[in-house]
């Protein structure tokens, strides 16, 4: 074995990447809870394109055989059924692991200097595993499959000029169609998964460049010992692979208990009208996304003719109010310009395009947190009130706006919705400012 | 303090906000359905609804993902009483459970197609199931001369005519829906109530009430069976599953602790 491990090491760099990723990769001693769903999300991508390769063995990406081939997978192929909720519910699950996994960085301020990439790719990868379960979902063929793409994909027609060509391009057809599943299963079993895994590869070498932030928000390299060693750091193995099969194990006990006992989880992670094979005649009562993408179908939803008055007329009053702000004049005249730009576009655009811009828009503030958030201090624990306020409102509102988007609309819940999106928006927008205010906690020199 | 206050109502307010409209919706649309308590375990009960199904139901309906063979091993009915009872279209039993009546020829008589029933109890739900094989009555003003109090106009005649005997319509129950100008406040005697519909027996079937809503829930149970057949499987691995992942813990946590004794 030693004379292997020297053979191998004259020609690759075996032992030095174990020891510069695991055994000597040091690592803060105090992860919590909120340090366990990066691990986890690395074992549900495993889990998923395992199941997905056997899935792949007998499904039929053909619009006359592809219901019928997740039934034979459910019914005749041994042990199909298990294979086809792994990988079904395997797809929720990974939204909720990555939703939390996400939060922890805006909590811990993980997202900042000098993580600004870590999270960049972090946001890449999520947009990328959007677009793998939407297109995901296509494949089993059925009428919420049909109606769900049809609805997504037609809200391109909204851009300006090229939209009807560019919505045509995606499905290949007028109608989402045979050629719509093909390419779809093509992107799913191949083109993202492997785009994903090549972002979570570089997710990881950006984050080992710079080492993991911790709950307490301070740099654990700025207290080494006398051999370069961080005083507060502990080797990756075996502290953390020990620790973190602990929580695999965890995960799994949850997991797998929603896939023997709930596996349809009360018609949320598999939908009723996917029951039935794709119609296009027959729309399903309300076409409802998939829950991890609600919120974000509820800001769509939330953009109606009223409100862009009253949010027009707001920025209005924004632009008319920014001379008399205390600030630079080139501060002012920018302000100016950009609010009147905004307030006359809501103006000009109807609400179907606006409700896409917001959608869009919704996704691309997170990539712009580690600039925003202007606090003295990282971690939750040392912050101010404000902060904490802004971040329980944020939640609150995105549960909300979840919720709203699994269910009809009515007068009440469109309001509900619009209230949430401005919530949402403010979050982001206001983040520069009350993250300054209020009075931060002393921060300790080590890990407490 | 009063910031923190408020973060409290508005954790409260929110959540209601969002709920809020639902109860409202559901109040306006939703049908009144009975609900049925099945057990998959219950495999005399699940062989009773198979019989039912194959007698009473295949003649027009599919079940077109499923395979005679499977539903022998399942239930434990033999071969033997399957080819000679329950297979009347095919003799191979590895053949899947296609309808008797071609569908070109369903679609003339009855104007639509009778849908493939495999997947119906996860579409529709059981409960649905149950109050909707309970609504058939007689509707002179309908084509096939039957109707149902939970499917409208449904283009299915009463197929379990035989055993339920022949039912008509004498109100709903009030419910808070306005003006139904049939309402009354409950059954009477000799009535029967199925999900908020009053029904009245004009001639018996060689099934009593009772009798036939536990062939109902025996049906209802083969259909939730039908749709999900996987099911028995889940639920006699998934302690085993569980049971493993629990000692996996135990002993994944003790590991942990031995590594971490030294870490302060
Ligand atoms: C004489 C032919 C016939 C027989 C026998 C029959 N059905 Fe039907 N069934 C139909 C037709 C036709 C429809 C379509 C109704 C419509 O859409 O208006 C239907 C619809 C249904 C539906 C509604 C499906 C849906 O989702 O819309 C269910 C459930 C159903 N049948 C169950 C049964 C069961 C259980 C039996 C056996 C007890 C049975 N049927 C026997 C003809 C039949
Ligand atoms: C990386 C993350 C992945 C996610 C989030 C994901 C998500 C999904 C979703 C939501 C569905 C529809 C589920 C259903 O209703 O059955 C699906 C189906 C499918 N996936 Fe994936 N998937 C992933 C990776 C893969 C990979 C890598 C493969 C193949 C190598 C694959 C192959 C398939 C196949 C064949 C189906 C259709 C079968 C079915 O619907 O049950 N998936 N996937």
């Amino acid at each position: 074995m030693g004379n292997f491990m020297e053979w191998l090491d004259r020609r690759f760099p075996a032992t030095q990447v174990w020891n510069d990723h695991m055994a000597k990769y040091w690592t803060p001693k105090n992860f919590n809870f909120w340090y366990y769903f990066g691990v986890l999300s690395i074992v549900i991508l495993v889990l998923q394109i395992v199941t997905g390769i056997f899935l792949t063995m007998h499904y039929k990406p053909d619009v006359t055989l592809a219901f019928a081939s997740v039934e034979y997978i459910m019914r005749d192929v041994p042990w199909g059924w298990l294979i086809r909720y792994l990988h079904a519910i395997g797809a929720s699950a990974f939204f909720v692991v990555i939703y939390l996994h996400m939060f922890r960085g805006l909590i811990y301020g993980s997202s900042r200097e000098p993580r600004e990439l870590v999270w960049l790719i972090g946001c890449v990868i999520y947009v990328a595993l959007m677009a793998e379960s939407f297109m995901g979902y296509l494949l089993p063929w059925g009428n919420m499959s049909y109606w769900g793409a049809q609805v997504i994909i037609s809200l391109f027609d909204v851009i300006p000029y090229v939209g009807p060509a560019l919505s045509e391009w995606i499905r290949g057809d007028f109608v989402v169609s045979d050629a719509t599943l093909n390419r779809f299963f093509a992107f799913h079993v191949i083109a993202v998964p492997l785009i994903l895994c090549v972002l979570v590869f570089l997710h990881i070498v950006a984050l080992h460049k710079v080492g993991s932030l911790n709950p307490d928000g301070i740099e654990i390299k700025e207290n080494k010992d006398k051999g370069g060693i961080p005083l507060d750091g502990i080797a990756f193995h075996p502290y953390y692979t020990v620790k973190d099969t602990v929580g695999v194990v965890v995960f799994f006990i949850i997991y797998l208990g929603v896939v023997f006992y709930w596996p349809e989880g009360g018609g949320v992670l598999l939908e009723k009208d996917n029951f039935t094979p794709a119609n296009s005649l027959q729309t399903p009562p309300d076409i409802v996304p998939l829950w991890y993408f609600t919120p974000f179908y509820s800001i769509l939803r939330a953009s109606t003719a009223d409100f862009l008055v009253v949010l027009g007329s707001l920025t209005a009053i924004a632009a008319i109010a920014t001379p008399f702000i205390k600030t630079k004049r080139s501060n002012k005249i920018a302000a100016f310009v950009g609010y009147g730009v905004i307030a006359i576009c809501l103006f000009i655009f109807d609400a179907k395009w606006w409700g896409v811009v917001m959608m869009a828009m919704a996704i691309v503030v997170m990539f712009l947190l580690p600039w925003l958030d202007k606090s003295p201090v990282k971690s939750i624990r040392y912050r101010s009130l404000p902060f904490k306020i802004a971040v329980t409102i944020f939640v609150l509102a995105f549960i909300s706006l979840g919720y709203l988007g699994m269910h009809p609309v009515s007068a009440l819940s469109t309001i509900q919705a619009q209230t949430c999106t401005v919530l949402y928006f403010a979050f982001f927008a206001l983040m520069p400012f009350y993250t300054t205010w209020g009075k931060t906690k002393p921060v300790p020199e080590r890990l407490t | 303090m009063k910031l923190s206050n408020s973060i409290k109502a508005l954790l409260v307010a929110l959540p209601i906000l969002a709920v809020a409209p639902n109860t409202f919706a559901a109040g306006a649309e939703s049908l009144v359905l009975d609900s049925v308590h099945i057990d998959s375990r219950d495999t005399e009960s699940l062989q009773r609804g198979a019989e039912l199904f194959v007698t009473y139901c295949l003649s027009c309906h599919s079940a077109q993902y499923m395979r005679y063979e499977r539903l022998a091993n399942d239930l434990d009915i033999s071969l033997e009483k399957l080819s000679q009872e329950m297979m009347f279209t095919t003799d191979k039993p590895g053949d899947l459970m296609i309808a008797a009546m071609p569908e070109e020829d369903a679609k003339e008589w009855f104007g639509v197609a009778p849908p493939d029933l495999t997947l119906v109890s996860r579409l529709r739900k059981n409960d649905w199931l149950y109050t909707y094989l309970r609504g058939f009555y007689l509707d002179e003003a309908s084509p096939n001369g039957w109707n149902n109090s939970v499917f409208e106009n449904a283009a299915m005649p009463h197929a379990l005519y035989e055993l339920q005997g022949s039912q008509t319509l004498v109100g709903h129950i009030e419910h808070g829906v306005e003006g139904a100008g049939d309402a009354q406040a409950e059954p009477q005697q000799g009535q029967k109530l199925v999900g908020d519909a009053i029904f009245e027996l004009q001639k018996a079937g060689t099934l009593s009430p009772t009798e036939f809503d536990t062939a109902m829930r025996d049906l209802v149970n083969f259909l939730s069976y039908l749709a999900e057949p996987a099911q028995l499987q889940r639920r006699a691995i998934g302690p085993w599953v569980m049971g493993w992942l629990v000692i996996l813990f135990v002993v994944s946590y003790l590991l942990k602790k031995e590594y971490w004794r030294d870490v302060h």
